[in-house]
């Protein structure tokens, strides 16, 4: 039997995690063994998770690759699918199909320090490439992570955010927007890119990784710059409406580009070089 | 394989119609009560036209149709099971009659659908499809497959090509094994050609489409984008229509615990195509989204896959409620 | 026709309008929209019998209304959906200058609503005589020659939504189809899906619809959807004494209950 590109694989989900009021992060395992041994990603990637009846989503594998024996997504109840999601428990059957699109290069990141900024939901695909790299400490000199959410209840991988501040091998900094501090909240108070500017990580033979939505990238890169990262060194992505995931059904193409096949992670020189469609 | 030419009369025509049609599946072009013309399948001989010029759809629903199922699911919690369509059951179809500019078409959808991954339900349709091509004798203002680097005897996509003779009798152009086979059923239809007179139409081109991608790689701000696309009405008329064009959507449909994945013909000419569930739309107003369209057909696929998204059919345009005409549009276009 | 052209200018001229949407005849000689914003351009604008499409459906598109104040070739269909459209508080009076042309032809001079409301209920309101035709001809049809002459009709729609595009009264930003919590519609076309979209959309327009017949006339594959929109204007007719277009403050019959409404369905 030849391959059925649009059939996903059958998943079980084994743990829901509700980071936050309406962002829940699922653990998901082949049901097929085959199906496991065979399959494999790199940080970056994407897939289309299914509930049959509803229909797909596209969100990034949010675990390491690294880590094989199960994948994870994080999600924010917004649509029709998302809700279909959130209503699902452990046990339950989700479709996956992927994994599509391009990598994060961190090959050519090693021997550099990497500064990763994210906003809100935004931490999710970056939470791939952020353990990748972390399971692979020694290659990179240092890591610095900004993340910052509307409000501490809004912070999505608290466990996570929680064992990378333990970390002397990690600088980390968190925000809330002004307003969104709890009485104890020990981060910082500010938009990620204002706390950006204070902080003034060091450009210096340094990778940026930023993620958000596109606000907050609009008003981050002028930071950036100011701060003296060149355009190849920044990484971001981009996050059209995809639909198949291997550039057939033509939603998420700008210009010349497949944002599900040359995409999502771009270099910000190369975002300069399509049109504004994003 | 080397072009085989060989006369075919019209009584034998019939002759070869008919074998096929007792056999097999043949899609063939009518013309309906209201005047259109439109494919149908086995239709009787006598009602087969050779004198349209377009049929309203194009034939990409014999590979691409406007509905494919592409597995049936049981929803069931933990025991979800997911059951294959079988694509074996695809049938053979003979797609007769249709002309160069529809049949050019074929690979224009292969290096979408069969690129980097391979859509099996259209590589496996395209398997079984053995196209009778027909040149055209007649033509009119809304072709233009001479601006897209086609012709009225253009031979890219057919296994067999038709050539109208001024005699009424065919030149028939074998040009692949799947053509051959064909002839092979019955050889004696086949007689050796003379040099009978073709009675091929004549379509002026309008424009050429070199320089058409050229400008388009600076043109994107233009203004001409705005003046030229405020009568577009955004339906999907056109891209429906388009031989070429294979956007697609795919839907879940459940009755009960049970249903299907589907995927059906889509259209960037609608708001909803690009669509952020948050409710950002990077192409928000109709200009943007008739810029895409002229833009992927003619710069975007040019660039990627060496190929132009268009055969200079002309159905948009003729099928277009306000005459959003491509080939003027073009012809402007190239001079900006 | 000069008269036509000359009020053009003058609007554009004086600034009073930043655009007219009237008719030209293209290249091919296709009649279209045109959308005028320079007054030396205006010499483009055509009438004649051609001229049938309904331009009231860019009163509401985002582009057109941008450019600023709109006048807008209207005849009688196109100055009742206009009522329509202020009516249910989509464009208002100020918005538009309305460049009146008869049935004749005849350039006719519409200062402001009031005019055209006198204007428009002199005038015939009913189905146009050659779709009454047509909707007598089905409506000798015993119920099952006519659903089957629907499903056959329909069997082709292939769900491009020119119908509804080119319809003034759809201009809802989600159309009932587009929602997907939960899906009204089957996205797909397949026969029985497409009769839910052809009615659904004909009942949205009961006693909206003005029998413009744009409708059927977008349809690509030639369903004449409009005779759909149409039989329901009849009934509207029936029940209501109504129709739809003639004033700047129409109350919509489906939606407002009146003592005195007939109620012979239950009585």
């Amino acid at each position: 039997m030849s391959e059925n590109i649009y059939k996903p694989y059958l998943m079980k989900i084994e743990n829901i995690i509700e980071e936050t009021s309406d962002v829940r992060t699922f653990r998901l395992k082949f049901k097929n063994a085959e199906d496991a041994e065979k399959f494999s990603f790199k940080a970056g990637q994407f897939g289309e998770y299914s509930v049959f009846g509803e229909g797909e989503s596209t969100f990034c594998i949010a675990s390491a690759p690294t880590r094989r024996e199960y994948i994870e997504c994080t999600f924010r109840k917004a649509g029709r699918v998302t809700n279909g999601l959130a209503n699902l428990e452990i046990g339950d059957t989700v479709g996956f199909r992927g994994p599509y699109g391009n990598t994060f290069p961190i090959e050519e990141w090693e021997g550099k320090s990497l500064l990763y900024i994210a906003g809100g939901i935004a931490l999710p695909p970056m939470r791939c490439v952020i353990w990748n790299t972390i399971d692979l400490r020694e290659k990179y000199k240092d890591i610095t992570i900004v993340y910052g959410a509307r409000s501490a209840a809004d912070l999505v991988y608290k466990q996570e955010l929680k064992e990378w501040e333990e970390r002397p091998d990690i600088k980390l900094i968190t925000t809330v927007d002004p307003g969104g501090q709890t009485p104890d909240w020990k981060g910082e108070v500010g938009f990620v890119p204002m706390v950006l500017e204070k902080v003034a990580p060091s450009s210096e033979n340094t990778i940026a990784i930023l993620c958000g939505p596109p606000v907050m990238i609009k008003f981050t890169m002028p930071v950036l710059k100011k701060l003296g990262f060149q355009d190849k060194d920044i990484y971001t992505t981009l996050e059209n409406r995809m639909k198949c995931g291997f550039g057939k059904c033509g939603r998420c193409n700008v210009g010349k580009v497949f944002v599900c096949k040359d995409g999502p992670v771009f270099s910000y020189e190369q975002i300069l070089s399509l049109p504004a469609e994003y | 394989m080397e072009t085989i030419r060989k006369l075919i009369r019209k009584q034998s025509l019939e002759k070869l119609y008919n074998q096929l049609s007792a056999s097999r599946k043949v899609y063939a072009p009518v013309i309906a009560t209201d005047k259109q013309t439109e494919y149908k399948y086995n239709p009787a001989f006598a009602d087969v036209t050779f004198d349209h010029i377009r049929s309203t759809l194009s034939v990409k629903n014999v590979v691409f149709p406007k509905v494919e199922n592409l597995f049936f699911y049981s929803n069931a919690k933990t025991e979800s099971t997911i059951t294959d369509v079988d694509i074996n059951k695809i049938p053979e179809v003979v797609l007769w009659g249709a002309h160069p500019c529809d049949n050019a078409a074929f690979d224009i959808l292969s290096s979408i659908f069969c690129w980097d991954i391979t859509d099996e339900f259209f590589s496996k349709r395209l398997e079984k499809l053995v196209v009778i091509g027909l040149g055209c004798h007649k033509s009119d203002e809304y072709c233009f497959c001479t601006s897209v680097g086609l012709a009225p005897d253009s031979s890219k996509g057919s296994d067999i090509l038709l050539i109208p003779l001024q005699n009424g009798d065919y030149r028939a152009d074998i040009l692949t094994e799947k053509g051959n086979n064909i002839v092979e059923l019955s050889p004696e239809l086949f007689e050796t050609v003379g040099d009978e007179k073709s009675a091929l139409t004549e379509v002026k081109q309008k424009f050429s489409h070199d320089k058409v991608t050229t400008k388009l790689a600076t043109a994107f701000e233009h203004p001409f984008w705005v003046e030229n696309s405020l009568r577009c009405l955004g339906c999907g008329a056109c891209a429906y229509v388009c031989p070429t064009c294979a956007c697609f959507d795919i839907q879940d449909e459940t009755r009960g615990k049970n249903g299907k994945r589907y995927r059906s013909w889509d259209s960037c000419g609608f708001g909803l195509f690009t669509l952020h569930t948050s409710g950002h739309n990077p192409r928000e107003v109709q200009s943007q989204r008739w810029r895409q369209r002229i833009m992927h057909k003619f710069s975007y696929m040019p660039e990627r896959n060496e190929s132009l998204g268009c055969v200079g059919c002309g159905r948009c345009s003729s099928g277009c409620p306000v005459d959003m005409n491509i080939a003027e549009q073009l012809e402007v276009l190239q001079n900006i | 026709m000069n008269n036509l052209i000359n009020k053009a200018k003058e609007l554009l001229e004086s600034k009073s309008v930043q655009v007219v949407i009237g008719y030209e005849a293209g290249p091919t000689g296709i009649v279209r929209p045109v959308f005028i914003t320079d007054p030396l351009k205006a010499d483009k604008l055509i009438y004649d019998d051609r001229c049938v499409q309904n331009l009231a459906v860019y009163l509401t598109k985002h582009e057109v209304k941008h450019l600023g104040k709109m006048g807008i070739v209207a005849t009688l269909p196109v100055m009742r959906s206009i009522m329509m459209l202020i009516s249910e508080q989509q464009i208002t009076s100020e918005d538009i200058v309305v460049i009146g042309v008869s049935a004749e032809g005849t350039f006719l001079d519409i200062a402001d609503m009031k005019i055209m409301q006198a204007y428009i209920e002199k005038s015939d309101l009913s189905n146009p005589p050659k779709y009454k035709e047509l909707l007598a001809e089905l409506n000798k049809l015993t119920p099952e020659e006519k659903f089957a002459y629907w499903q056959k009709e329909l069997s082709k729609c292939i769900k491009c939504y020119a119908c509804r595009q080119a319809c003034p009264m759809c201009y809802c930003t989600r159309c009932s189809v587009e929602v997907n919590q939960p899906q009204w519609i089957p996205v797909q076309s397949n026969t029985h899906g497409n009769m839910d979209w052809h009615i659904l959309r004909a009942m949205h327009l009961a006693g909206r619809c003005i029998s413009c017949g744009e409708c059927g006339r977008a349809c690509p594959v030639g369903i004449p959807c409009h005779l759909l929109t149409m039989h329901l204007t009849d009934q509207v007719y029936n029940y209501f004494k109504v129709y739809a277009g003639t004033s700047e403050k129409m109350s919509s019959v489906l939606s407002t209950f009146d003592p005195s409404d007939k109620e012979s369905f239950i009585i």
